[in-house]
């Protein structure tokens, strides 16, 4: 019941700070409202015992997501901050988009059988998970150190400018 | 009793207000905010299944994991090629992106 | 020798890569490159017609190498295509060979007289070396399609020397008329040749003979339609009625080159392609019809016009017509042997004839033989070379062209062709008039003009003395040498002198003689009185029928409009459609680019709109969807 409990005010934070990113006019607002939500995920996360993920989600989108999208917004600040994130055209159309994409995947959960599995979850994720990361899927891993390199060169590379040396 | 579906509800949910962050803000920061909540959700879901359907191994943590890394990634990447754009036009807004057409 | 015998086209061909590309700038080696190429020939041919006649090669079993030049074996249902490039020597080619390069030497030599001091002096020996290889090669073709090549070629030599000068546009309007006309026989050729091959597998000349001697597998029908498609070749090329237009105005060339032209490569090609292809014309008697009164109707009808004509080399050109007419003729009623004859006497003395003309303008720069006159004195040798080549093509006995002329007479009549031998009698009649109208007219008489006229050049006049000697001997010399046996189709076929005609066409051949002596030196008519009052025929004769004034007619009126309504067709309905299709796809275009908006959201809108569709047709079981 419990659970139940601590899902329901979860669900409710995260939704409810996930609108009000979407909804502020205010973009530094939008910013801080996401570092909710982000931690309302990583509590999700803790509810479904991913301890480990949970700490990730706190990490990078927290600390490190949310301070770049706030970094962004000060790099490309013009005009008046109150009204630095409106809607555009589309507000009815993907309004009524998103909406509909919502009931249609509703009903397909509600309409799908899961073969639910009666196993516990294991004590230790970080340790398997570590395991895993470290045999099957280890070119995975690397290849996503890489990319990460790669994002890091580029970013630097984009945002910096290349001078014209011909 | 919270059990599977209504994990995935909430994810759904949260994915349907990023998309509708994504593809109705004129602001580009905000737009990448709508896919961060999108990616959000399908972490979610891939940690709801992985509790739910085979408990005893973490491939979906795993997974999420690479969901993280590449989100990390394309948020310095977005960022960035809003900053260089913005240099160049001073604006952020998408509209004025519109270079592909004709 | 005889195995040589490819070498007698190469010579020329050398000769004329030679001058074009390496010594056009120095005039005396392009000029010693050309003769010694043509002598080289000559010596070549020369040996390759004793040994064909001391080894006995005749028509039935010919000397024949050949390479494969094209082989494309056949694929399924699909005939395939094999083409020779070989020499086929017999005594008709080897005859051939020789007077063509024997004549060609002639030429050259007197043309480096005649053409001293032209601008254009190497490249005109260039292009007769060209025009030399390109006659050969038609002679030692071994199949039809090596022959069309040559035959091609010759085409394109005679429009290259008849526009020799081609800074003057009545020489370049020749040259045009000359091809364009050549075109039509050679198009009816082509379309001659690829219907043979379709029909019997082969171009070869000797396996066609056999072909057709067993008993062609096809309809005699199609065969007259490919002879009388092949005929046309040489309707153009031997300037039969109605193509013979170009040949008057080829007079525009120098004047070797109207005597190679008449002599010895271009017409006498037509000629030769019905002589060597005389099997298949004579599988079908529709054709030789057609074929015998071509040539008999092309012989009468340009004497007529050569009775008043009053350029020098315009005569001699319509004189070359109607000898033609001849050789057809012959040809058609059946006898290659006289047609061949003819086409080598006649080779000589016309040969020369030209010379003489080319002596003669050469030394007064005019050709109205009305502004001659009194040249006898003048230039001697010129004058009795030209008088014995005129007495030669009369068909005075025992100048060469009694014997070819009379042969021709015989076999007509005893093929029973009695309407056509008459006419033929009294061309000659005809020819021995105009002839001496122009000797009389020209040679002899008082001067009419103020001009200085003096004797060519040995180079020139030596070219004229040795073809006087062959007009004087090579008609009797053959008969003797029996050329009956050497050159026939079928069964050796030696004409006796038949005593009536040769008397028949001897006295008519000495009473025009006669009559223009009287006419035009005695002066016991007045000519003028007489063309008054004949005015209408006159005027007839002298307009060539109107023949040039119809082909304008047609060409303004039939075939401009014919281009007009092609025209229009093209423009309006070819490229209406074509422009149509254009015209719709690039509208279509513009409004399709409408939505290609360039904005990053809506594409986004679009996916996922997208998406949602997919979702809801695969979850409804009425549109096929598996959820329930």
């Amino acid at each position: 019941m419990s659970q139940a409990i601590v899902f329901g005010v979860l669900a409710a934070i995260v939704l409810g700070f996930g609108l009000a990113m979407v909804l502020s006019k205010n973009l530094v607002h939008s910013a801080i409202y996401m570092a909710v939500t982000f931690i309302g995920v990583a509590g999700i996360y803790l509810n479904l015992s991913a301890g480990f993920l949970a700490a990730m989600q706190i990490l990078v989108y927290v600390g490190a997501i949310s301070v770049l999208m706030v970094f962004g917004v000060m790099l490309t600040r013009r005009g008046d901050i109150a009204a630095s994130n409106i809607f555009n055209r589309y507000k009815l159309t993907g309004g009524l988009m998103a909406l509909a994409l919502f009931v249609i995947l509703g009903r397909l959960i509600f309409t799908s059988s899961w073969n639910l599995s009666s196993f516990a979850v294991p004590e230790d994720t970080v340790s398997l998970i570590a395991d895993l990361m470290m045999t099957d899927f280890v070119i995975p891993f690397e290849t996503a150190a890489l990319l990460l390199l790669v994002a890091l060169v580029g970013a630097i590379m984009v945002a910096k400018g290349v001078k014209n040396t011909r | 009793m919270i059990t599977l579906e209504h994990y995935l509800l909430l994810a759904a949910a949260l994915f349907s207000i990023g998309l509708f962050g994504a593809v109705a803000k004129k602001n580009a920061v905000a737009v990448l905010m709508g896919i961060e909540l999108m990616l959000n959700s399908v972490n979610i879901n891939l940690v709801a299944f992985n509790r739910f359907l085979m408990p005893s191994q973490l491939v979906g943590h795993v997974f999420a994991v690479f969901v993280i890394v590449v989100a990390a990634a394309e948020v310095a990447i977005g960022l960035a090629i809003v900053i260089s754009i913005y240099r160049d036009k001073f604006s952020t807004e998408v509209d004025n992106l519109d270079w592909l057409k004709w | 020798m005889i195995e040589n015998a490819w070498l007698i086209p190469l010579f020329p061909l050398i000769a004329y890569v030679l001058i074009i590309f390496l010594t056009k700038k120095s005039k005396g080696i392009s000029v010693g490159i050309a003769l010694a190429a043509m002598i080289a020939s000559l010596i070549v041919s020369i040996g390759v017609l004793v040994e064909t006649l001391q080894k006995g090669i005749t028509m039935e079993a010919p000397y024949q190498v050949a390479v494969k030049w094209l082989n494309l074996s056949p694929v399924e249902n699909i005939t395939g295509l094999q083409i020779d490039m070989g020499i086929l020597i017999d005594p008709l080619s080897a005859v051939m060979m020789f007077v063509v390069t024997s004549i060609a030497t002639l030429v050259i030599i007197y043309s480096i007289g005649y053409m001293h001091g032209d601008p254009g002096f190497s490249r005109y020996f260039a292009y007769m070396s060209f025009f030399a290889f390109s006659m050969l090669l038609l002679v030692i073709a071994n199949n039809f399609f090596e022959m069309f090549i040559g035959w091609e070629l010759v085409g394109l030599c005679s429009y290259l020397l008849i526009g020799f000068w081609f800074e003057k546009p009545s020489a370049a309007a020749a040259a045009n008329k000359a091809f364009i006309t050549n075109r039509w026989g050679d198009f009816g050729f082509m379309l001659g040749i690829i219907l043979l091959f379709i029909n019997f597998g082969t171009f070869n000349f000797t396996e066609l003979s056999q072909i057709v001697q067993q008993g062609a597998g096809i309809s005699a029908a199609t065969l007259t339609l490919i002879t009388l498609l092949i005929f046309a070749g040489p309707l153009a090329k031997s300037a039969q009625f109605p193509l013979h237009v170009w040949l008057p105005d080829a007079m525009e060339g120098p004047t070797p080159v109207s005597s190679i032209l008449h002599a010895a490569t271009m017409v006498a090609a037509g000629v030769y392609l019905l002589a060597r292809g005389f099997v298949l014309f004579q599988g079908s008697p529709e054709t030789m019809l057609v074929i015998a009164y071509i040539g008999g109707i092309t012989a009468f009808f340009a004497a007529t016009i050569a009775l008043v004509q009053r350029d020098i080399k315009r005569i001699l050109a319509f004189s070359t017509l109607s000898q033609l007419g001849y050789m057809v003729m012959a040809i058609g009623v059946g006898s290659i042997t006289a047609g061949m004859f003819h086409l080598t006497t006649h080779a000589f003395f016309k040969c020369m004839l030209f010379l003489g003309a080319g002596s003669v303008i050469h030394a007064i720069h005019d050709q109205d033989i009305f502004n001659m006159g009194g040249l006898s004195k003048k230039m001697p040798i010129t004058t009795w070379t030209f008088v014995i080549g005129a007495l030669s093509l009369a068909g005075i006995f025992p100048l060469a062209g009694f014997w070819s002329k009379d042969e021709i007479l015989l076999v007509t009549h005893e093929a029973g062709f009695t309407g056509l031998y008459w006419l033929a009698t009294l061309v000659a009649g005809m020819t021995a008039f105009y002839m001496f109208r122009l000797i009389f007219v020209a040679f002899f008489g008082e001067k009419r003009s103020d001009h200085h006229a003096h004797e060519s050049s040995p180079v020139m006049t030596g070219p004229l003395i040795v073809l006087a000697v062959f007009a004087v001997f090579a008609g009797w010399a053959m008969v003797k040498m029996g050329y009956g046996q050497m050159v026939y189709f079928g069964h050796p076929h030696q004409a006796e002198i038949n005593m009536g005609i040769a008397l028949i066409s001897s006295a008519i051949a000495l009473f025009g003689i006669v009559l223009a002596w009287l006419i035009y030196y005695k002066k016991v008519i007045d000519t003028d009185v007489w063309a008054q009052k004949l005015r209408p025929i006159y005027a007839l004769l002298w307009n060539k029928y109107y023949i040039d004034e119809i082909y304008q007619w047609l060409f303004d009126h039939v075939m401009l409009g014919l281009g007009w309504l092609f025209n229009q067709n093209d423009r309006k309905v070819v490229d209406g459609v074509a422009d149509g299709f254009g015209d719709t796809i690039r509208h279509t275009g513009g409004l399709l680019r409408f939505i290609q908006t360039g904005s990053l959201q809506n594409y986004a809108l679009v996916i996922f709109g997208a998406v949602i569709i997919i979702v809801l047709l695969m979850a409804t079981p009425v549109l096929g969807g598996v959820i329930k």
